[in-house]
């Protein structure tokens, strides 16, 4: 990161090199992701074209763990939108940060609106991280179109094999019920840095955990929200 | 699932998108302004608070009883997976083995 030296052009080449490596490395990582995705999309009852279909227009991974973790427990379409729509409300705020970063070209024009519309499509987790970590906007635009690109397309394909695999495997055999917990515990750890975080993921299961046996399923999820107000105080 | 075929593409195409609207309200239609830090910092807990609810759903609920069973097995597994830092198939593998070998055995 620092260690800049040598002249401007190789510096710039070895800075760009290292950001498209990265971010080439996190496409594949979560690559992996979408297999049990995949896989877990087919053990809660949709089709290999569903789990297709979510990754491919909803793309934002949690949001469809979420839809498809409710509706393989027993939920009403409500509630599996319900807590999905909620994890999907957070890429509103990474459109904010990115708006100053990826609304623009090389030159800083302003992109054209067909083309904002299409790069909306790619605002989600990874490439906000990505993006943000760069200070000069130039790379911080490779960085986001690199590991848009390379994620869709794997997360894509990874879906599509996990879904097919699911379909020809006997899934509650395997303990494939384990899987969606197994994930969203995965992806938890990075919430938890602050106490605020933990707080709001002790509120949030305790809520459900308290409130299941008396609503309908998947709407414990929705209340368990109310752990976002441990935010209200800064 | 007591989701028809009908339904579940239905929820598809809602969720993807409103899911969408998301992503370009912030991107295009709010832009670069920032938002009011109490709002920023409940947002910014929402994953916290949904995710460790959906984690104790998915282990100790099925329907509307709370239940302890092989998946209990399975969580215990992907937290010291995730405690070690497994990658994420690791943790994800490790607790469908866990869950499905109690099984076997109980």
């Amino acid at each position: 990161m620092s260690d800049a030296t040598g002249d401007d052009t190789s510096g710039a080449d070895a800075q760009r090199k290292r950001v498209v490596s990265a971010s080439l490395t996190l496409g594949a990582a979560v690559g992996v992701t979408a297999l049990s995705f995949g896989l877990a999309a087919v053990s809660a009852g949709a089709s290999v074209w569903q789990a297709c279909a979510l990754s491919f227009f909803t793309f934002t991974g949690a949001s469809q763990f979420s839809a498809m973790s409710v509706v393989g427990a027993g939920g009403s379409l409500p509630a599996a939108f319900g807590g999905a729509a909620l994890l999907a409300v957070r890429n509103f705020v990474y459109g904010l940060t990115l708006a100053g970063r990826v609304s623009t070209d090389a030159r800083f024009r302003r992109l054209s609106l067909p083309r904002r519309l299409l790069t909306a499509h790619f605002v989600i987790d990874e490439t906000t991280a990505m993006a943000s970590a760069e200070s000069d906007s130039r790379l911080a635009r490779t960085a986001f179109w690199v590991t848009a690109l390379s994620l869709f397309v794997t997360w894509n394909a990874g879906t599509l094999v996990g879904a097919l695999a699911g379909s020809v495997l006997d899934m509650r055999a395997l303990g494939f019920d384990a899987a969606f917990p197994a994930a969203f515990l995965a992806m938890l750890p990075g919430h938890l840095r602050t106490p605020q975080g933990r707080r709001a993921a002790l509120t949030g299961a305790v809520v459900c955990v308290a409130l299941t046996p008396f609503v309908p399923v998947g709407v414990a999820i929705l209340v368990a929200v109310v752990g976002v107000l441990h935010g209200v105080k800064p | 699932m007591i989701l028809s075929n009908g339904e579940l593409w239905a929820l598809i195409f809602v969720l993807s998108a409103f899911a969408y609207l998301c992503k370009a309200m912030g991107l295009i239609v709010v832009g670069g302004r920032t938002m009011p830090g109490v709002v920023e910092r409940c947002v910014a807990l929402i994953p916290a608070s949904l995710l460790a609810a959906l984690v104790v759903k998915d282990t100790f609920t099925s329907m509307q009883d709370v239940a302890l069973d092989a998946r209990a097995a399975g969580l215990a597994v992907a937290l010291v997976a995730v405690w070690r830092r497994a990658p994420f198939i690791v943790v994800v593998v490790a607790a469908m083995a866990a869950t499905a070998a109690v099984r076997a055995l109980g």
